[in-house]
């Protein structure tokens, strides 16, 4: 229908017909999706006054920096475990052969895959009172008394580093398979011992990977919700726990909002610096 | 190659293998508990007992669940990769900055928290009384799932050679016939791969499905997460195993279609 579109070749871009088949989608996105979080925004300054009450929450309420604290502290420690473990693994996933590393990657995509549900009822299983591994404990003596290690924090942490150490293994190990190996060699041949050529030569060259991947856990783990509120029991509420508590419990609209704005925001600011980092369209798979 | 390893780098090795089963085996431990012989949750002791997986499919509550989840997982994943096609053909043959802009636009439902759009759609839903129906939650799933499409085909885009496309228009092939005949069949596995993504996507989903579900549409996973919050339901136990049978089939299934790419 278009046939002779090509013999206007530097017409502007917007006029494109292929903009045809984009056009649908953003549509229903911008309609279904920017406007209802427009909305959020617009509620967390109108409900139930209009002007900024609900920001001052930040700084005025106690149970809100509670909550903030839990959920900065949770997603720290997440995130600098679940960035180790993956350190870990993407370093020796460089180091092997191509059918070594299958291995390892079926061993981080199986979990990766399994739903979050299941993988929270697992923890369940292995980590309460009468769980598996205090079970296994008991009977080997190791223990006299059940480790609480569900319903608290700690809960809550083994299960999102559970679910995070694949999200920082694979960029990882994509960020390092792109680092030059020459250099740690030339390294070796000037003399340095294995341990320094890695401290000083390939852990640098690995650091804005690091910053990225990084960046990218922490962003993931501040919206967690299933596992704090499955492994956490309600007693390590977290920022999505506490907005959902708001409003199917307490209806409180505009606190809530108020808190999905902050959480926004912080999420964006955090994409930004990431950006710096890492290639971003690389990512998400738009080279 | 044969490889030999350093003692330094062998206890590196241990160390990731340590965390590869740290990921791995908790991820099975659900299996052993659905094979209990109790109406409780517990491992099987004396006897093994098919009696979870009877109810579960016995059972009309956990058969609704299975069919509801099946409806909606099935139209998102439909509406979402013909969307989510479409789009990404469109950017990929504009190929402008400002077109790589809106491509970025179209990856936001994967960026934003789950907790934020569950709010914003649960708002909008009161307004259009879609709360607790089959459209709204569709739709809901429907933008959750459709960045991975447009991933997915991208990615198979940036392999396909434009002027494949560019010859058939010379030929005199209409926009339709482009699609249709020359794109759509090189990047299948893309969007296969796609709509498997968009599948599990919506049939894992639960924040959003919280959020804008109440009693009508009660989804598998919601079902699972009140199985597990409210009553230590044993039946949780073999849905899970399910689940997890069902996750292993689609990676195979995944690895298949990649390796015919």
């Amino acid at each position: 229908m278009r046939a002779g579109s090509d013999t206007i070749e530097r017409r502007p871009a917007r006029l494109d017909p292929y903009w045809l088949l984009v056009l649908p989608l953003v549509v229903l996105l911008v309609g279904l999706f920017v406007y209802p979080i427009l909305q959020v925004l617009w509620i967390s300054v109108t409900d139930p006054s209009f002007g900024f009450e609900n920001y001052r929450r930040l700084f005025t309420s106690g149970s809100i920096h509670r909550m903030l604290w839990t959920t900065f502290r949770v997603c720290a420690v997440t995130t600098v475990l679940s960035m180790l473990g993956g350190y870990v693994v993407a370093y020796a996933m460089i180091n092997v052969s191509k059918g070594h590393r299958m291995w390892m990657l079926l061993f981080i995509l199986v979990p990766f895959w399994v739903s979050v549900l299941v993988r929270a009822f697992s923890w369940l299983m292995l980590l309460h009172d009468g769980g598996i591994a205090n079970t296994v404990m008991i009977d080997w003596g190791l223990i006299a008394e059940p480790l609480h290690m569900v319903r608290n924090e700690l809960g809550v942490i083994i299960g999102m580093v559970h679910f995070m150490v694949p999200y920082a293994a694979l960029p990882l190990y994509a960020n390092m398979s792109g680092i030059d190996t020459s250099y740690v060699d030339a390294a070796r041949g000037l003399g340095a011992g294995p341990f320094e050529s890695f401290w000083r030569i390939f852990l640098p060259l690995s650091l804005p990977g690091v910053a990225g991947a990084g960046i990218l856990v922490f962003i993931l783990t501040l919206g967690f919700f299933v596992t704090p509120a499955i492994l956490g029991g309600g007693k390590t509420a977290m920022i999505a726990e506490y907005v959902s508590v708001q409003i199917l419990n307490l209806a409180r609209w505009g606190v809530a909002s108020m808190l999905a704005v902050v959480l926004l925001v912080a999420v964006f600011l955090l994409l930004a610096i990431m950006g710096r980092f890492i290639n971003l369209r690389e990512m998400f798979g738009a080279r | 190659m044969e490889r030999t390893y350093t003692w330094r780098f062998g206890i590196v090795l241990a160390l990731a293998w340590a965390v590869l089963f740290f990921l791995f085996l908790p991820t099975f431990v659900a299996i052993p508990f659905s094979f209990t012989p109790e109406r409780y949750l517990s491992l099987p002791e004396d006897q093994w007992s098919l009696r979870q997986y009877v109810n579960l499919f016995t059972n009309e509550k956990w058969l609704s669940s299975i069919g509801q989840s099946l409806i909606v997982a099935v139209c998102s994943t439909v509406i979402a990769v013909v969307l989510g096609t479409l789009a990404a053909i469109g950017l990929w043959r504009i190929a402008s900055r400002f077109a790589e802009a809106v491509r970025g636009f179209l990856l936001m439902p994967i960026i934003v928290p789950p907790i934020v759009v569950a709010l914003a759609f649960y708002r909008v839903f009161v307004e259009l009384r879609l709360l607790d129906s089959y459209l709204g939650l569709i739709i809901a799933h429907m933008i959750l799932a459709v960045p991975y499409v447009v991933i997915t085909v991208s990615t198979s885009l940036a392999n396909f050679d434009v002027r494949l496309e560019q010859a058939a228009r010379n030929l005199g092939a209409s926009m339709g016939q482009r699609l249709r005949y020359v794109i759509l069949p090189s990047i299948m596995p893309g969007v296969l791969s796609g709509a498997i993504f968009a599948f599990i996507v919506s049939w894992d989903e639960i924040v959003v499905t919280l959020f804008v579900t109440s009693f009508r549409i009660f989804t598998l996973p919601r079902r699972m997460w009140d199985g597990i919050r409210e009553h230590a339901d044993p039946t949780i136990a073999a849905v899970a195993t399910v689940l997890i049978v069902l996750t292993l089939a689609a990676i195979v299934l995944y690895t298949l279609i990649r390796r015919r790419a």
